[in-house]
Formats: structure tokens, sequence, C-alpha cells
């Protein structure tokens, strides 16, 4: 079933500046970045007629239409779908069957955050809200937070397959060797997992280096039909197949806290696709948490469900492993704005180009792409490739 | 007991409100639909499982098991400082529906999945009674 058939193509991606960017807005780094893709896609502003993107912080309600007028555009479609770090990942889907269905010709995909700047530099409680409306007054009040959300999955999955918190950290080590290879990255000197297990318990059993960063960072991605890119300034990357889901809002209504929807995305880009996980050269799994990616590759089938710890360990998925898995150094060392699904995207595609200098994955034709969104709430899979 | 320094409360609203008036009369209870025979929590105006609006109000035994647990060393809010390290549990109630709460009442370190466990309730303000758990 192959829907998408290498109609549409990633033309253009970028990175805003990261880490802590105090003296730029939101909106600046989402715009800059959005600059930068479209300049390596050989396109202008003026050729975006679908737009795609959402703040998920204060002052950026009505997202796309707040952006299209940042930034001087009217699209002719546009998209603000709201499903945590995983939307932009989804937007993928959303674009590729705009752009077939000759909705819109140039998708520009963006997001900006200024996740650290906006706490003052530290991360920490950001919540003083006192009342709460809607279900979230079944959470709330027992102080729940996103880390102990994750944490709660954690805990159920060790229970259940034994998994361990020396395997859980196998993923914080190899995540930080990749980052060590990437001079963007935000945390590049060597760990260990006694590194990681001695590292302050955040929510049992996360410490802090099974966490990810809190960051500033902008990222943007360009698509267009197929037949467009083969004109444009680099090789284009082509949409082999999407999938996309969400199970729960959250945490506590988690339909089984061992499993991601990235099962059912991930059976979708798989099979729209059609091609099979062995055929897979690199992976970028959104990795929130240790335990985000753990979960992701056993929802996703890379190995069977319960079986994800052995799967990671021996650092299989750090550089000289055979499963090179968040190559730029991902969410846990590179950056992590709050929703990082859009940096897997870029990753993957400049992998696929064999841009990526001392982290270039040999010969990679082939690139998974997972975003997890919420409280493990949602998931966006993409599957791309070199043409 | 006096409110502590502000701590996230809850704003009852059309689909909650009975929930929170039995709670202040330390009562636990869920909905059950009348037309799917399910149990569902939290409240909501109709039925997650068939969409119906049939629903009735029960009342719980209080007695679960913990199918889940974290021990929170950050506070999200200030208002949780004074309280660290403390329990967050997802509780498997006996009438078969499944909720959030904190296990109060013992040294988080004895807190394990499977563990049985009792409804106790916790004054908020003096509005709000909030429905929390102790070792059984
Ligand atoms: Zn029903």
């Amino acid at each position: 079933m192959e829907t998408l058939g290498r109609k549409t193509a990633i033309v253009g991606v970028a990175e805003s500046d990261i880490g802590r960017v105090p003296h730029k807005s939101k909106f600046q780094l989402s715009a800059e970045a959005s600059r930068l893709a479209l300049d390596d896609a050989g396109l202008s502003i003026k050729d975006v007629d679908g737009l795609f993107t959402i703040i998920s912080t204060q002052g950026g309600e009505h997202s796309s239409m707040l952006m299209a007028e940042y930034m001087g555009i009217r699209p002719r479609f546009t998209d603000s779908t709201s499903m945590g770090g995983s939307s932009f990942v989804a937007y993928v889907e959303h674009a590729a069957a705009a752009i077939n269905a000759g909705m819109c010709e140039v998708a520009l995909i963006c997001h900006g955050s200024t996740n650290i700047s906006d706490r003052g530099g530290r991360a920490g409680p950001v919540s003083s809200k006192t009342e709460v409306y809607g279900p979230m007054q079944f959470e709330d009040p027992y102080g729940i937070s996103i880390a102990s959300s994750y944490a709660l999955a954690a805990q159920r999955h060790m229970h259940e397959y034994g998994t361990t918190s020396e395997q859980l950290a196998e993923i914080a080590v190899a995540t930080r060797k990749w980052a060590s290879l990437n001079p963007k990255a935000l945390m590049r000197a060597p760990i260990t997992i006694e590194d990681v297990l001695n590292s302050r318990m955040v929510s049992s059993p996360l410490h802090v280096l099974d966490c990810c960063l809190v960051t500033d960072a902008g990222g943007a991605v360009v698509l267009t039909s197929m037949e467009r890119a083969r004109d444009l300034k680099k090789a284009p990357v082509a949409v082999l197949g999407t999938g996309e889901s969400h199970t729960h809002r959250m945490i506590s209504q988690m339909p089984d806290y061992t499993q991601t929807a990235a099962a059912i995305s991930g059976r979708l880009a798989f099979e729209r696709a059609g091609v099979s996980h062995k055929d897979i050269d690199v992976a970028e799994i959104y990795d929130s948490f240790t335990i985000t990616v753990l979960l992701t590759l056993e929802s996703l089938g890379f190995c069977k469900k319960g079986e994800g710890g052995p799967f990671v360990s021996g650092q299989r998925t750090a550089p000289g492993g055979d499963f090179p898995m968040n190559t730029q150094g991902g969410a846990l060392s590179y950056t992590h704005p709050g929703m990082f699904g859009i940096f897997t995207l870029i990753e993957a595609v400049r992998q696929l180009r064999g841009e990526c200098g001392p982290r270039q994955v040999k010969d990679a034709e082939l690139a998974l792409c997972n975003g997890t969104g919420g409280v493990l709430s949602s998931t966006g899979t993409v599957i791309l490739g070199r043409v | 007991m006096a409110e502590k320094r502000s701590k996230p409360v809850p704003r009852p609203y059309q689909d909650t409100k009975a929930y929170w008036d039995a709670a202040k009369e330390k009562r636990l209870i869920f909905q059950r639909c009348l037309d799917c025979s399910k149990p569902q929590f939290y409240p909501r105006g109709v039925c997650s499982h068939c969409l119906g609006s049939r629903l009735e109000w029960l009342d719980s035994s209080g007695r679960g098991k913990v199918h889940t647990f974290t021990v929170s060393y950050r506070a999200p809010h200030p208002g949780f400082a004074d309280e660290l390290p403390f329990v967050i549990a997802i509780v498997d109630l006996e009438e078969g529906f499944r909720m959030m709460s904190n296990i109060v009442g013992c040294d988080p370190g004895i807190v394990r999945i499977d563990m049985p466990v009792k409804v106790v309730f916790e004054q908020l303000t003096p509005d709000i009674v909030l429905p929390k758990f102790s070792p059984a």
C-alpha cells in the first residue's frame, strides 16, 4: 500500500541558534530557522503556500496565524495540530497529503522555543497556577510533572520485564557519544553508566541524566513535490511512509504503560513505505527520557515487547554499534526546546544527504524518525529515503 | 488542616461537581454507564466506552492496588516543596476503575507495585477534599 509513493520530498532543513539564546524570541528563532531551511532548499519565503507550526507555550496561541503574520505570508494550507513534540513529525504526513492533493506546493514546518530563557535560565518548576480547570484537576493536585509521568511508565516496564536502570543508562551514554561528534551539541563530555546511576534522582527510577536537556532552539523543514524537488539546490529526500496516532492525553489514562502509539504510527509508516525494520540504516527516536526510547523501539517493532533493555545493551546504539540512533546527540545531549520532533527530521535528512562529517552513518539510505508528544501520548513516525 | 503554600486546586465544573461534592463528605465516587455497564474515571459528561449520556454515580470501597508509582524528588509547583520526596501512584480500584493519587502515611521507600492500598481523605482547602491512599 504505497500511498505516498515517493511523490513528496524534504528539500530544506535547518536549526536556528540553539542552546541558551536569551536575546532572541521564540518567534525569531522559528523564523530564522525557516529562512535557513528555505536557503538550504534554494527557495524563498515567497514560495511558501503551506504552513505547519505549533508553539505550545505562552504567547503562542493560534500558532500558524501568528507565525504566518510574523513572516509576512498568507498560506492556502494551514495547520496547528497540537499533539506535543510529535506534532512536527506528524506535519510531514499532513504536508505530504496536502501536496499530493494539490492543496499547497511548498510546505514549511517550523518551530521555535525559548524554553530555558523563559524560566530565567534555570530548569525547574514553571507552574505556579493555583486553580485547575478541566480533566487535569485529577492529576495536578497530586504533584504530577512531565518527568514523573514518564517515570510511572518506566517503573511499570521494570516490574513487568525486569528492565534495569543500567539498561536505560546505556541509552544516555550512547547518545552522549554521538553528541561528542556534533559541534552544535550542548553536552559533549563523555559519561558512563555509573555517572547516570549516580546522578540525582528526579522521579524514581529516572535520574537527571535519564532526562532531556532544557534549551532554547528553533528548527524548520521544507517539503515540496518530488517533481519540483528535482530542480532545487540539494538532492531531495523522499517521504516514503508516515503514520500518526495518540492513545491518551493524561498519563493516568494511558491504556498500557509499556506501549506507546508508535505501535500504530510505526506500523502505518512501515506498511506505506513498503520497507522492513532491517532496511533502516539510521533511527532518530525522540528521547525526552531514556524510557521514551526503550518503549518506542519496542512499540515500533525493532524488538519484541519487553526486550528493549537487552536491545540497547552493549552500546548497540552508539557510534560504531549496529543500530545507529539519535546521531546528533538527541534531546538528551544535543538540544531540547520542549518539543524536539522537528530535530529528528533535520538530522535524518542530513544523514541521508551525507552531510554529517565525523558522525556520518556510512551509506545511509533509509532513515526512520519517531516523535513522541505529551506524556507518551502521541506519536508521529516518518520513513525517509535517499532518492 | 491549615492551608499551606498554595497548591494547584481543582475547580469543579459540570462533569466533576458531583465528584468533588462527594469527596467533601469523604466518599470516593465513580461513574458507571447504564448502557454498556463499564466504569470510567475521570468523570465525564458521556461514557468514554460507548459515548452514551446515561451515567450513574456509585460509591467505591476505596480499596485498590498500586498499578505503578514514582517517588518524586522535585516539586513541580512551589506548593509541594515542603513535602519532598512524595509518592505519585496509579491506583486500580476494586470496582475496575483507575486513578492517579498520592500514597501517604508511609515511608516512600516501602511502596511497591501491587501493594494493597485504601483511600484516605485530605482537606486541601476549605472547599476541596482530595482522595489519597495509604497502605491497606
Ligand atoms: Zn457506555
